[in-house]
């Protein structure tokens, strides 16, 4: 819970000041698409959790209607390389792991998913308030 | 799993409305606000799995020479596999989610082949055996791996009476957006869970009937004025080891 809270100072800080980004912790590149109505900072603590309950909607009960799609992440998420094609998570500049390399999170996604959007674009979505409560009891009863 | 203290207020009512509307039924209420699209890949898309339905196969083995493998290339476009690097010095251990199998009736000399995937039985060994909780039925009888909750035991495999799962054993990159898969887990025959979930067939079948030969069909075996459930009632067919009451979705004719 400390490091949540030191790691939510940084990142806030973060934004606050712009300025020294680069000095005080990841530069997180610009997504294109609306953005999460939860707010940043919500989908930065949150994004994990929000990805397992969807995934397992997707996954086992087969509905394709959620908000946490990993397919759309790195859709919004795309980040161009000197190419202009996406990059892939190999590349230190992918939307993922500019955060995770900071933190020394290492996760296994894309050795299964494909970490660059697929052409043709799919239609993105507008974004729904994720819900949070639903989604924690759900974790919690999947956990025990 | 170890979850964070969040303070999030808890709202069991808006929550209970929530998850019902998730788990399928209440399509309409829950589907499409004004702005949401749907990532639809064409054709009518659906909220969840209908545990009412029960997706199958027929396939018609008189139609299918056995010179034809468009279903097989075709499943492995659509769900990228057949590639990986080693696979050819190891054909026996290569990924493999549909193939042809031939066969002879040593009385009559008669050759004949026919293609062989999972058959996603109402009653799946690979389910039984499976530690984790993996292998699973989907509630419209699609049976997959849940490859986030697979070790690789391959119990799976084992158990298979179709030989139907396979193995991924290295590293495999550019995978279909739509179809992750990665070393270390098993894989298997989705039924083109991704078509079907957006209103779609599978890949195979579609590519049977363009450039193959129309010998395979797709549809809900519980409906009956489904073209595969009146085909089902008008001719005979066979599931492959029915003595074992598997209850196979595939089923095959003039087998
Ligand atoms: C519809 C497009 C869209 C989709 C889909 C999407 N995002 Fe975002 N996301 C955004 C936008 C826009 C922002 C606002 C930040 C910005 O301006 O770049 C954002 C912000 C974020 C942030 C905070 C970034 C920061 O600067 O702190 C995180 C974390 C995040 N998204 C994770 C995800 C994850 C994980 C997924 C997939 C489950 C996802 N997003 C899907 C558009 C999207
Ligand atoms: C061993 C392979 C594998 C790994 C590793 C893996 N996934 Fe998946 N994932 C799959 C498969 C297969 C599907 C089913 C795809 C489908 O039916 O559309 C899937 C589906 C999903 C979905 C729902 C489909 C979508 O894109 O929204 C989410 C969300 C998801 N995975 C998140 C994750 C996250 C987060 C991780 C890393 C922590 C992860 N997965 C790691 C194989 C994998
Ligand atoms: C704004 C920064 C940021 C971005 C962008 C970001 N993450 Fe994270 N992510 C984190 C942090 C920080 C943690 C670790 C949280 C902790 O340990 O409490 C984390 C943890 C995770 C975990 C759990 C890992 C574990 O081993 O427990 C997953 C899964 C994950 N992120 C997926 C993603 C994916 C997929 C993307 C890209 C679509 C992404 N994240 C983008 C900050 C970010």
């Amino acid at each position: 819970m400390k490091r949540l809270f030191v790691l939510l100072m940084l990142l806030a800080g973060l934004s606050a000041a712009p300025v020294l980004a680069g000095d005080l912790g990841p530069v997180v590149p610009r997504a294109s698409g609306k953005p999460h109505p939860e707010g940043n900072e919500f989908w930065r603590i949150n994004h994990m959790l929000l990805m397992v309950h969807d995934r397992d909607q997707t996954m086992r009960l087969g509905n394709r209607e959620v908000q946490a799609s990993l397919a759309e992440c790195v859709d919004c998420h795309a980040v161009k390389g000197a190419d202009g094609a996406p990059v892939s998570a190999e590349d230190e500049r992918h939307f993922c792991r500019t955060c995770h390399d900071y933190v020394a999170v290492k996760i296994d996604c894309f050795q299964c998913h494909n970490s660059r959007p697929e052409a043709p674009k799919q239609a993105l979505r507008t974004p729904e308030p994720a819900d949070m409560p639903g989604i924690l009891a759900y974790l919690k009863e999947a956990g025990e | 799993m170890i979850l964070p203290a969040l303070n999030f207020p808890k709202k069991p009512a808006d929550m209970n409305r929530r998850d019902f509307l998730k788990s399928g039924g209440a399509v309409a209420t829950l589907a499409l606000a004004p702005g949401v699209t749907l990532m639809a890949f064409g054709g009518q898309a659906s909220a969840a799995a209908d545990p009412g339905k029960r997706w199958g196969l027929l396939i018609d083995v008189n139609k299918c020479p056995s010179d034809c493998s468009a279903c097989v290339s075709a499943c492995k476009v659509e769900n990228g596999w057949g590639n990986d690097k080693h696979a050819a010095d190891h054909p026996e251990a290569a990924p493999q989610w549909i193939r042809k199998v031939s066969l002879t009736d040593k009385s009559t000399g008669r050759e004949f082949a026919l293609p062989v995937m999972c058959q996603h039985c109402e009653n799946p060994p690979c389910v039984d055996v499976c530690p984790t909780n993996a292998s699973f039925k989907r509630p419209d009888g699609i049976v997959l791996v849940d490859k986030h909750r697979c070790i690789g035991c391959r119990y799976c495999m084992m158990a298979c009476p179709y030989k139907a799962r396979s193995f991924v054993h290295e590293d495999v990159t550019d995978q279909k957006t739509h179809a992750p898969r990665g070393k270390g887990t098993v894989e298997s025959c989705t039924l083109c869970v991704h078509r079907v979930d957006a209103g779609g067939a599978p890949a195979c079948v579609e590519a049977c009937n363009t450039t193959g030969n129309a010998a395979m069909l797709f549809g809900d075996l519980n409906d009956p004025d489904s073209e595969i459930a009146q085909a089902l009632k008008a001719y005979p067919s066979v599931a492959i080891r029915d003595d074992l009451g598997l209850n196979p979705g595939v089923r095959y004719s003039n087998l």
